[in-house]
């Protein structure tokens, strides 16, 4: 089955631009909520949120996949809804999602946990709201921390594999991300294919690297107290 | 003078160890790559081949066809090969890797139109899948799964293949085909007759036409990068016994009769 050769190309940069964007905004939310968190169930939760990227991807594959299947609980819901999310392109957005998302979560809490609490207090005794201490105070100093989550976040997507192919399939066209396609050019013997999609993805992952030196070198630094 | 005596007493010892060692019956290994299909069959015909020949161990490697020529040609050790299709013995043969005159034909399949065994979409032909309320098919890979070269020549034979183009969820190798419309994620898909019998998940609403099942072909060869050719030959003389034989039609098989 011949597609066309850059459809992969599109088809990983929306999925992983969608997935990065969730991640980014769930990420953050998460991490400052556990950064602060004192309670009981503390590394519990931790240890959940992290599941997916110690977990083999064939494992998180098979979770979503019962999950989301036709006789998963995610699954009848959405059969009653009258849609299903296997074998489309939202489950790519899913996977892509799930195992990007601790990467993003451990940065940005590590982050947040290294923000000294006392200049953060400092801006409440000054009358800033919760939210405004959180913008203006938190995240620009946290903000390495946070933009290293979301480039890790972003390369973990890009080369999200193996439940991908479990949950989203491989249907050229709609759900063959570039790594997807790169194994079936091969299995199929298309040498050539794989290579020209080999380097579009060293060419990503190259950029992104650079887009990571960039962003970590807009830190704030403290002048004065 | 001593010390030396007793040196070469023990390397003379070693060497009659190590003779006795391989004067009893040498172990043999036979790598068999073969087609998903062949799974099950093969399970049950390699263990009555080791029961006969103790000494062998048959190592059995299941891919799709494609996947086995790949690593064939990339230098896998296999010894002998069993495709779903001529279209890679040919490729392998264009090689020059195939041992003259082992290439032999060993099977016939089917190929049928599955759905799931609980499906209520009233699909009772190739032709029904173009159907609105047939959402999802799944084939194996064409340039890779023979049966997914059928399926596309099925396809193609009743005009259907552009309509049907956005709903095929490609497959890797047909035993996956038969698991995702086991687990009715799609609503059907197209196997071997020989795959729909094994699975109580499934049932067979159609039946490829016949100039299409007649080209279903499964090839045998022995590969001549592999280690012990008269081993490998050996097995491949076991798959066309009558003891073999009866294991490929209990299956659903069809053995090319000479």
């Amino acid at each position: 089955m011949t597609e066309s050769l850059l459809s992969p190309l599109w088809i990983s940069l929306a999925t992983v631009f969608t997935a990065t964007v969730i991640t980014f905004f769930t990420g953050i939310a998460v991490a400052r909520w556990m950064a602060r968190y004192q309670g009981k169930m503390r590394n519990f939760i931790d240890g959940i949120l992290i599941l997916p990227l110690v977990l083999p991807p064939t494992v998180v594959g098979l979770a979503l996949l019962m999950l989301f299947g036709k006789h998963g609980p995610i699954g009848q819901v959405l059969l009653w809804f009258g849609t299903t999310v296997v074998f489309s392109w939202p489950a790519t957005v899913i996977t892509a999602t799930v195992v990007s998302f601790p990467l993003m979560y451990m940065n940005a809490r590590g982050a947040f946990e290294q923000v000294d609490i006392s200049i953060e207090n400092a801006a409440r005794t000054l009358g800033a709201s919760e939210w405004r201490t959180f913008w203006s105070v938190t995240l620009p100093l946290a903000w390495p921390g946070v933009a290293a989550g979301a480039v890790m976040a972003f390369a973990r997507a890009i080369g999200e594999f193996g439940a991908t192919l479990m949950l989203a399939g491989y249907i050229p066209g709609k759900t063959a991300t570039l790594p997807v396609a790169i194994y079936f050019a091969v299995q199929d013997g298309d040498m050539n294919q794989a290579m020209i999609l080999v380097l579009i993805v060293l060419f990503i992952v190259f950029a992104s690297l650079g887009a990571l030196a960039y962003l970590k070198s807009k830190t704030y630094r403290i002048v004065a107290v | 003078m001593n010390s030396k005596y007793n040196k070469y007493l023990s390397i003379a010892l070693l060497l009659v160890i190590l003779l006795c060692i391989g004067c009893s019956a040498p172990a043999v290994t036979v790598n068999v790559s073969a087609a998903s299909s062949l799974t099950d069959v093969l399970g049950e015909i390699n263990a009555l081949y080791t029961r006969a020949n103790p000494n062998v161990t048959i190592t059995a490697n299941f891919a799709a066809s494609g996947t086995l020529q790949q690593q064939i040609e990339n230098g896998a050790p296999a010894d002998v090969f069993i495709s779903a299709s001529p279209k890679q013995v040919d490729a392998l043969q264009g090689k020059k890797l195939i041992v003259d005159n082992t290439r032999k034909d060993l099977l016939c399949n089917k190929v049928v139109l599955i759905v799931p065994a609980d499906s209520t979409l009233g699909i009772k032909s190739f032709n029904d899948l173009t159907g609105d309320a047939v959402k999802k098919v799944s084939i194996g890979d064409p340039d890779s799964v023979p049966a997914g070269q059928y399926a596309r020549d099925i396809f193609n034979e009743f005009g259907i293949m552009d309509a049907l183009k956005s709903r095929l969820v490609l497959a890797g190798n047909v035993r996956q085909v038969l698991q995702y419309v086991e687990s009715s994620n799609v609503d059907a898909g197209v196997v071997f007759l020989t795959d729909a019998k094994i699975s109580k998940s499934v049932k067979v609403v159609a039946d490829a036409p016949d100039d299409i099942n007649k080209k279903v072909v499964y090839p045998v060869a022995v590969i001549n990068t592999g280690k012990d050719r008269t081993a490998a030959f050996a097995y491949e003389t076991f798959l066309f016994s009558d003891q073999a034989g009866a294991v490929f039609d209990k299956y659903g098989f069809t053995v090319i009769k000479k």
